[in-house]
Parts: structure tokens; C-alpha cells; sequence
């Protein structure tokens, strides 16, 4: 596959829900290989709706979303999903199964032996920054954070090519966000996966993105470079920036 | 004569209408469980199901049982044999608390939780027996425990139409207006539904996740 096809292909991707409610109105936009793509917005703009339509979570309405060069609706929905990684805020975590067994689920399903998909949750949870004992525990045993960390390690546990991330660190903390968002960097830096990542908070943004999509009532209104938004003089993007300087009291970049 | 040297005397009849009791209940439960559970699932897939199996399940539960017996007679089949009708009667019963457990337990998972399994690529099937039904197994599990007091409970009328059972004690204790026989078909019954009761309170227990993720 040529490195310069985009891995996920928006192309005037609308959804009207049955009741005529538009939720997005013709999206487009390409998300490259290895680059981390933001989605930002406010709650109701559309941005989580967009990431599951890329799964099928949710099926468009009209226009076409192509993932890896091919229609999503051409896909089997079940081989794109194990395509891709998935990572929500809620986490999701099956609350009746050990950590162990949530990482490996993906594996499980696929049948790898079981030495492997051993092998593969104790790399998978060194690479989130955990502990191997922490692997019998259950999910109620655990932080927030530890939380969170087990639900990146399941979604990389395929070592799917593509992550779709909606808002993974927004119920944590300031300090654990912080701590996951570098990890999360270091983390990328290895893999070098394509990444689709939700979040509200344009500092988080900043800080991880490569690109930032800002959204408004489920329509595109900027694609920039993260250095670009700063500078940007589209009036919505300029009271994000306005609105983080005043929080940050600074007009310093993170 | 009193209580005890009746049932010393007739311990054996007790012992096997006990038996015939336990008989009509744990088969009629198990079909109950074995069209209610599909049903319950079924209804969680198509929506539009719901509000009319519900609403006949209700409607079989507010027919008086006495009169559910009897409408059963003239059925081909089913009417043929007393104990073939008392175990069709009772499993009709037994329908509602299964079919609306299975559906309220599947449908009360987190949305969060089946999101992410749907996301990272479970099949319908998959996501049913590793997700949704480990996860509402308790809730089930509540609904059997229902079914089986209200079915030992409805049981001893099965012996109006000559079904037999710990009914026929009770009965007969009627007609004799003799408390003494009619306490050795009651306490029996009593018995064996607080017995159920605890038992599968224990396994609803034992099979309820915790809810804290």
C-alpha cells in the first residue's frame, strides 16, 4: 500500500438521524499514516459520531468514508473493527473479566495461541507503564488510571494499524492525564500508528496532536497544523485560542 | 386425628406426591427457561417485539389459574392428559418473569461496555455469551428464582384437574375439613418453595458481577 493514499478517506460524509436531525453534514477530510488526527469540539458536535462511523458503530447517511483505500461499507464490519483499535472515555472494561483476559480479548476471538496472547498482554501492559501482577486483578480493583491504561493496551493488543480514541484520558485527573498523555506520545513514537483522537480540550489537543479538526454542529469548520490553529483566523478557532490563552493566563505555548 | 400420626401414616403417599409436585414444577421451569431466555434475547434485538410479547406475557398472567386449567381442556394435545396440561399451565406462567428478566438484565449493561466490544469487533453471538449474558446472569437468575415460588405455589391447584401433586393433600383436607391434611400437602409445599428460594438466591449471588467499571 503506497504511503501517500490516506488511511481514513472522509468524502462528503453526512448522517441524518430518522427523525431528519442532521448530526453531521458533509464531512471531508483525510487522516495520513502515523500522524495523530484531533477531532475538537464541543460535546454535540459531532466529533464522537465521526469516529464511529469509521467503525460502523454507526452507518453514513450519504457521501463515502473510505479506510485503508476501501469503502467502510464495502468492508465486513467485524474484520474492520479488529482493523482498528478502539479506546473510549467510559473505557468499557468487561467488569467479569480479569485484566488479563480483557487485553487478550481481541486476541482470544482471533484464536492466537495462548502462549502468544500471554506473551502479548505482559508486553502490552509494560508498554502502558504497568505492572505484570496487576494482570489477575479485576476491574474494580483498579485507579482510574490503571483503568485507562488497560483500555489502550486492549485496543493495541491486534497491533492494529489505526486508533480511534474518544477522549481516553477525560475522566482522569489533571496529573494521571498528564502522565498518560506523555506516555501516550512516547508510546506513538514506537508504534507510529494512524490515530483518530477525540477530545473537547484544546490543550490536549496541542499537545498531542499533529493535526486538529475543529467541529461545530457536525461541520468541519478548520484543518490545520497544530501550529497553524494558534494563528488561525477563523473566528470559532480564534475563541478556542482566546478561551485557552485566558485559562492558561498566558499567551505561551504549552 | 392429628397432624403428625397422619403424616407418619401416609408418609409414603407424601413422600411421592412431593415428588410428583417437584416433577411439574422443574419441567415446566425448565421449558419456561428454554422459550423464555430466546424470547427475553430476542426482544433485546428486535425492539418492535418487545411491547407485544410483554403484553401477552401479562395477559397469561392475569388469567386466574383455575380458569387457565380449564381453558386448556378442549386443547388438542396438551388437554389429552392432566399432568401434560398442569406442566403446559404452569410453564405459561413462568414465561413473564423470564422473558422480562432476560430482557431487562441484557438491556441494563452498560452501553459503554457493549460499545467497546462492538468496537473492537465481536460478533453478535460473541458479544451475547461473553458479554451480555455473564454480565446479566443475576438478573436471570432473579427471574428463575420467581418463576419456580410462583410455580410450587401454583402447583397444588394443579390437582383440580386431576393432576396430582402436594395439591391433592390440600384438596382433600378441604373436602374433609381436616386441617391435619391439609398442612401435609401445605408444609411440603411451603417447604420446598422457600428451599428454591434460597438456593437460587445464593446462585444470584455467587453469578453477580461486580457492576464497578
Amino acid at each position: 500500500m503506497a504511503s501517500s493514499a490516506p488511511v481514513v478517506d472522509f468524502s462528503k460524509v453526512s448522517l441524518v438521524l430518522a427523525n431528519g436531525r442532521p448530526i453531521l453534514q458533509e464531512l471531508s477530510f483525510e487522516v495520513q499514516r502515523g500522524e495523530i488526527l484531533i477531532l475538537l469540539g464541543r460535546s454535540g458536535s459531532g466529533k464522537t459520531t465521526a469516529l464511529k462511523l469509521i467503525n460502523r458503530l454507526l452507518e453514513l447517511s450519504t457521501g463515502q468514508l473510505r479506510v485503508e483505500g476501501c469503502a467502510t461499507t464495502d468492508w465486513n464490519p467485524i474484520e474492520l473493527r479488529r482493523h482498528i483499535g478502539y479506546a473510549i472515555q467510559e473505557v468499557g472494561l468487561f467488569p467479569h473479566y480479569t485484566v488479563a483476559r480483557n487485553i487478550a480479548l481481541v486476541p482470544s476471538i482471533q484464536n492466537w495461541p495462548r502462549e502468544k496472547s500471554e506473551a502479548r498482554v505482559r508486553e502490552l501492559l509494560r508498554l502502558v507503564g504497568l505492572d505484570a501482577e496487576i494482570a489477575s486483578r479485576y476491574p474494580h480493583e483498579l485507579s482510574g488510571g490503571q483503568r485507562q491504561r488497560v483500555g489502550v493496551a486492549r485496543a493495541l493488543a491486534a497491533d492494529p494499524p489505526i486508533l480511534l480514541m474518544d477522549e481516553p484520558f477525560g475522566a482522569l485527573d489533571p496529573l494521571t492525564r498528564a502522565d498518560l498523555q506523555r506516555e501516550f506520545l512516547s508510546l506513538q513514537q514506537q508504534l507510529g500508528k494512524t490515530v483518530l483522537f477525540v477530545t473537547h480540550d484544546l490543550h490536549e489537543a496541542l499537545r498531542l496532536g499533529t493535526r486538529i479538526a475543529l467541529l461545530e454542529e457536525g461541520k468541519l469548520i478548520s484543518l490545520t497544523s497544530t501550529d497553524e490553529f494558534l494563528r488561525s483566523s477563523e473566528p470559532l478557532v480564534k475563541k478556542y485560542v482566546e478561551a485557552f490563552v485566558t485559562s492558561t493566563g498566558q499567551g505561551e505555548r504549552p | 386425628m392429628n397432624f403428625w400420626s397422619f403424616v407418619t401414616h401416609n408418609r409414603f403417599e407424601i413422600a411421592s406426591l412431593t415428588l410428583e409436585h417437584l416433577w411439574m414444577v422443574a419441567l415446566s421451569t425448565l421449558l419456561a427457561i428454554a422459550v423464555g431466555i430466546p424470547l427475553g434475547i430476542l426482544i433485546t434485538r428486535k425492539r418492535s417485539l418487545h411491547k407485544p410479547v410483554i403484553a401477552v406475557a401479562n395477559i397469561i398472567q392475569t388469567v386466574p389459574s383455575l380458569a387457565l386449567f380449564g381453558f386448556l381442556l378442549p386443547a388438542p394435545w396438551i388437554g389429552e392428559r392432566a399432568g401434560r396440561l398442569a406442566i403446559f399451565a404452569l410453564m405459561a406462567y413462568a414465561l413473564l418473569p423470564l422473558i422480562r428478566n432476560t430482557y431487562v438484565g441484557i438491556t441494563s449493561v452498560d452501553r459503554a461496555i457493549v460499545d467497546a466490544a462492538r468496537g473492537m469487533g465481536l460478533t453478535d453471538w460473541q458479544l451475547l455469551y461473553k458479554v451480555e449474558l455473564p454480565l446479566a446472569a443475576s438478573v436471570i437468575l432473579a427471574g428463575i428464582r420467581v418463576a419456580l415460588v410462583i410455580s410450587i405455589g401454583l402447583a397444588t391447584i394443579a390437582a383440580a384437574i386431576g393432576a396430582g401433586g402436594l395439591g391433592e393433600l390440600i384438596f382433600r383436607g378441604l373436602a374433609m375439613v381436616n386441617n391435619a391434611v391439609i398442612l401435609a400437602g401445605a408444609i411440603p409445599a411451603a417447604l420446598m418453595a422457600l428451599i428454591a428460594d434460597t438456593l437460587l438466591g445464593w446462585l444470584e449471588k455467587r453469578f453477580s458481577p461486580q457492576r464497578t467499571a
